[in-house]
């Protein structure tokens, strides 16, 4: 491997962070919206109500503008695992590359041809048909969650593939192992959920500012039925969901969790920090300190492993290794790692000799040792260490939020039920101010996940810095520069229309 | 089925499933073609609009299919992919942002407080008609001229030059190839108007412009053509995998593909009877002149692609280093995820069945300004 500049991996990670923060940022609405949007057109075609159909109307047309830029948005990430992750995809394009034409195919079609009749159809064919366009476009759009997470499920925990030395690369042995590994299923049901409840926090949100401002109370209060009730479940599913992502790092990626939980030594009975203060790091060990903490006996034990006695290995643990709980030293991973590589390039040569004992030879130490490939790039143990104040804090917000949420859709439920709603100015304004929450909320889960396994960019297999392309560190500053006008400009643009239509209301069509 | 298929049959089959979706691409570029002629062909905001709605509502078929022909080129070539997205980095990036403000644009352009004004995504659009086709058919031209680049054994590629792509741009075949793309896009856009838009103004300006637009194209075709079958091409020993430069290389391909030479010439054909029989006698042809030539241009660039790919030749060639070039054999996928990935390709005429049937559904008449004041207008 070349030497290059580090600079580069760190401008091609800040470039993909900021264009999939930016993807995120549309997608999760795309994905609750069409639900929403569905659910509120049935009502229509089976009621007949006009007010239905109205106010249908008013929230396709924000799905509209939000997915225009939504797109706008995916098509550059699709295309920069080539331009900026050459050698990753060489190395796994066997795997990655299948969901993304998977997700073309099946996914993106569906949406498109159907998002299309959703918005010209409405008097061009049935109602019937146009139903069933709305519910094929919130179909699709989840179809297109489903593959690309499972990409990025395997990233984290890579499943079903076999390496193959002579073409240097991870060739694909199992199908649906990769499409139904435990972690991309639970991974696709709980960041689905993460956009039903931003769409339904959304929802709610802006009919409260109908309701705040005395107009269209009604129509406001009809949507707001919808998105409450969706919102309740779905809330209750994210909990569910997101402790069983916690349970499946904690045994999969066992630094992220360590790393997100501050667990610097390891140890059984662990107790849960439900809020932490860090004061800075120890010098000497690197340890994270709290200056303040609140915690709960024993909790992080039973909530990760189901067992109020289990080991929690810390972070020194996996760096130094754990004899009594089998937990083999970063160092020996290296050598590892090491041996796993040198045997790698062993065989090429071999192979071009057609020395076939020694192919055979490198071929046997490389297949002992591939689990440990990624670590024969690191140059010391400690590099495993992800950034942990960054993802301990993200993950509370998250969690946080999430409880907020659901507290959200009860107090809208029984206002709602009471008819007093109108009332609790209160609450219509913390209603508002959720939305920017349930942004927040969506993209800290990310950062959790994306931060929390570094320097890997596929598990133990290969880090960051090997997965990158080799092109001049100045190209990528200057794309990243571009992307962050340009998308930044559209964001703009996107939320003064978006604030446009809403202040227009629900009346026909929303287009003026 | 499918996994008693060889890796080599696999390999045809996946490179013709591109070579289709690649062709598919290019006839969708009217749509592009149509927002590069919005100023040209539509004289009032009302024509604007309307020539917009209607190339509006097909916008995401084309970008769609472009992001499905880069997922199903990863999925099945990903040696390509990985070599020649991160080694022709500027070029893709431009068209890549030529996209992205397209797909905004549409939907933001006319709504109130749209923060650039109606010029400025008016200008994005026209921007994505001209960069999109002329650098998609230059880098598709590429295929016959080669990059440079080189690949080690792990795989691992290094573009030779700073330029980073754009020096393809300068090459005149490349240019040439770019250009007819573009002149194309339009030639069908105007196609497309007679089929869908019964506003006489529309159509009278669009008559005029037919001409201006097919003879440029016309000509850069035929420079392009006159290029491929006269120069040296990429051969490729079946047996060693050994590559080097054989003159008249793509001639030979078609005449030892007789099949591809006659799909080659059928699609030429197609394409010029389309442009010419409108002119003839434009109330037969107006509604079909755009079928003729849509399915001519699918099977011209089709067969293109073959010629790039088939007979042993190397479709990505490398100029820097002619062994680093890349052959269907030598970037494909492994021959678990092509099978698999073919079973996925079987539900390709499901997509193609819904899609015409979708359509058929919201397109069964022709449009006309009184049409922009009940409907979703862009
Ligand atoms: C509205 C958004 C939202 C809310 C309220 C929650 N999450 Fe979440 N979370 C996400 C949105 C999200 C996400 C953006 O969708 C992530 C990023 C990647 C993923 O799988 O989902 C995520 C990731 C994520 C991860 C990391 C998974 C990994 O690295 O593989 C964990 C452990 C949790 N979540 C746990 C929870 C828990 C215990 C919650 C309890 C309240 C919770 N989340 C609420
Ligand atoms: C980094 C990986 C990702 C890539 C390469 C990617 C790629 C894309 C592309 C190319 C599009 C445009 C499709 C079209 O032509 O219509 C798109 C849109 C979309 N993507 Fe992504 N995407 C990524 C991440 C995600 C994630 C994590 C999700 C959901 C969990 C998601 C869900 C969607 C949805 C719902 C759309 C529809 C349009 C919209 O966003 O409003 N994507 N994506
Ligand atoms: C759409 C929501 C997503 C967000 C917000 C997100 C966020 C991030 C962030 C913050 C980073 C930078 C981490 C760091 O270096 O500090 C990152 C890196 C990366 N993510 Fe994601 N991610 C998302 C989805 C995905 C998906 C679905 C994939 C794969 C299919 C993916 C693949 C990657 C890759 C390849 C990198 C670069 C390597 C790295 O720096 O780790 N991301 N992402």
């Amino acid at each position: 491997m070349t030497n290059f500049d580090p600079a580069l991996v760190d401008w091609s990670r800040a470039q993909f962070a900021l264009t999939a923060i930016y993807h995120w940022f549309f997608v999760p609405l795309t994905l609750g919206l069409s639900f929403i949007v569905a659910f509120m057109e049935s009502i229509y075609v089976k009621t007949g109500n006009e007010e239905w159909k109205r106010i249908t109307k008013f929230w396709m047309t924000l799905f509209g503008i939000n997915f225009a830029i939504g797109v706008a948005t995916g098509i550059i990430l699709e295309f920069e695992f080539g331009t900026n992750w050459s050698n990753y995809s060489w190395f796994v394009g066997d795997i990655f590359g299948a969901p993304l034409a998977v997700e073309g195919i099946m996914a993106f079609f569906i949406e498109s041809t159907f998002v299309a009749v959703m918005f010209i159809g409405w008097n061009k064919v049935s109602k019937k048909f146009h139903l069933a366009s709305t519910w094929l476009t919130a179909i699709g759009a989840n179809l297109s969650a489903l593959w690309i997470l499972v990409a990025n499920s395997w990233m984290q925990y890579p499943v079903g593939v076999h390496f193959n030395p002579d073409t240097a690369r991870n060739e694909m042995s199992n199908f649906w192992e990769v499409l139904f590994s435990p972690v991309a299923i639970n991974k696709f049901l709980h960041t689905v959920s993460s956009g039903y409840v931003l769409a339904a926090v959304f929802v709610i949100g802006i009919s409260s500012w109908f309701l705040l401002k005395n107009r269209q109370i009604r129509l406001a209060k009809m949507s707001m039925v919808v998105a409450a009730v969706f919102g309740l479940v779905m809330s209750v599913f994210i909990i569910l969901t997101g402790d069983h992502s916690a349970k499946l790092m904690a045994k999969y990626q066992p630094m992220k969790f360590a790393a997100m939980e501050n667990v610097y030594e390891g140890q059984s009975k662990a107790p849960l920090v439900v809020i932490g203060l860090f004061q800075g790091k120890n010098e000497t060990t690197g340890k994270e300190e709290f200056a303040a903490k609140l915690e709960i006996q024993n909790f992080l034990s039973s909530m990760a492993f189901m067992d109020a006695n289990a080991f929690v290995p810390g972070i020194k643990d996996i760096i130094e290794g754990n004899a009594e709980h089998n937990i083999m030293p970063t160092s020996e991973r290296i050598a590892k790692g090491k041996l796993a590589m040198d045997a790698l390039k062993g065989y090429g040569e071999a192979k071009k000799t057609n020395d076939t004992e020694k192919m055979a030879q490198s071929a046997k130490v490389l297949e002992e040792n591939y689990r440990h490939l990624g670590y024969g790039s690191l140059s010391a143990p400690t590099d495993i260490i992800p950034p942990v104040k960054l993802t301990f804090y993200s993950f509370r917000t998250m969690v946080f939020l999430g409880f907020w949420f659901v507290l959200l859709f009860v107090l809208a439920l029984i206002y709602l039920m009471k008819n007093k709603i109108d009332h609790k100015k209160w609450f219509l304004r913390a209603a508002l101010i959720s939305i920017p929450l349930a942004y927040l909320a969506t993209q800290l889960g990310w950062v959790v996940t994306e931060v929390g396994r570094q320097p890997w960019v596929i598990q133990d297999l290969m880090s960051v810095a090997t997965g990158v392309s080799h092109i001049n560190t100045g190209s990528v500053i200057t794309t990243f520069f571009i992307f962050l006008v340009v998308f930044t400009v559209l964001l703009i643009a996107e939320v003064k229309i978006m604030v446009k239509q809403i202040g227009l209301g629900f009346k026909d069509g929303g287009n003026e | 089925m499918f996994e008693t298929l060889s890796h080599t049959a696999l390999q045809h089959y996946w490179w013709i499933l591109v070579s289709l979706l690649g062709a598919i691409l290019v006839f969708l570029l009217f749509v592009q073609g149509g927002q590069s002629l919005i100023y040209q062909i539509g004289k009032t905001a009302d024509s604007r609009k309307l020539i917009l709605n209607t190339v509006g509502s097909k916008w995401e078929f084309t970008f769609t299919t472009l992001v499905t022909f880069g997922g199903a080129f990863f999925a099945s070539f990903p040696l390509f992919y990985s070599t020649s997205f991160s080694g022709a980095y500027w070029v893709w990036f431009i068209i890549l942002f030529a996209f992205v403000v397209q797909a905004v644009s549409y939907e933001f352009r006319s709504k109130p407080e749209n923060f650039l004004g109606t010029k400025t995504f008016d200008a994005f659009l026209f921007v994505n008609g001209l960069l999109g086709t002329i650098l998609l058919g230059a880098a598709v031209s590429t295929f016959f001229t080669g990059s440079n680049f080189t690949i080690d054994s792990q795989r691992h590629s290094e573009w030779t030059m700073a330029t980073r792509g754009l020096e393809a741009a300068l090459n005149i075949q490349n240019l040439s190839l770019g250009l007819a793309v573009f002149f194309l896009s339009r030639v069908l856009a105007i196609l497309y108007f007679f089929n869908t838009i019964s506003n006489e103004e529309v159509i009278t300006s669009s008559r005029k412009h037919l001409l201006y637009n097919a003879a440029p194209f016309v000509v850069f075709f035929l420079m392009f053509v006159g290029f491929l079958i006269f120069s040296e091409g990429f051969a490729v020993d079946p047996v060693t995998g050994n590559v080097s430069m054989e003159p008249y290389k793509y001639l030979h391909n078609l005449i030892q593909m007789p099949l591809v030479a006659v799909l080659f010439l059928a699609g030429v054909v197609l394409v010029l009877a389309g442009i010419i029989m409108p002119v003839l006698s434009f109330d037969k042809w107006r509604d079909k002149a755009i079928w003729m030539a849509g399915v001519g241009t699918v099977l011209t660039v089709f067969s293109l692609f073959l010629v790039a790919g088939f007979n042993n030749t190397a479709f990505y060639p490398s100029v820097a280093d002619l062994q680093s070039s890349l052959t269907i054999a030598n970037s494909s996928s492994s021959h678990y995820t092509l099978t698999a990935m073919s079973y996925v390709s079987l539900f390709i005429p499901f997509v193609l069945a819904y899609i015409v049937f979708a359509w058929r559904a919201i397109n069964n008449k022709k449009a006309d300004v009184k049409d922009l004041e009940n409907e979703h207008v862009y």
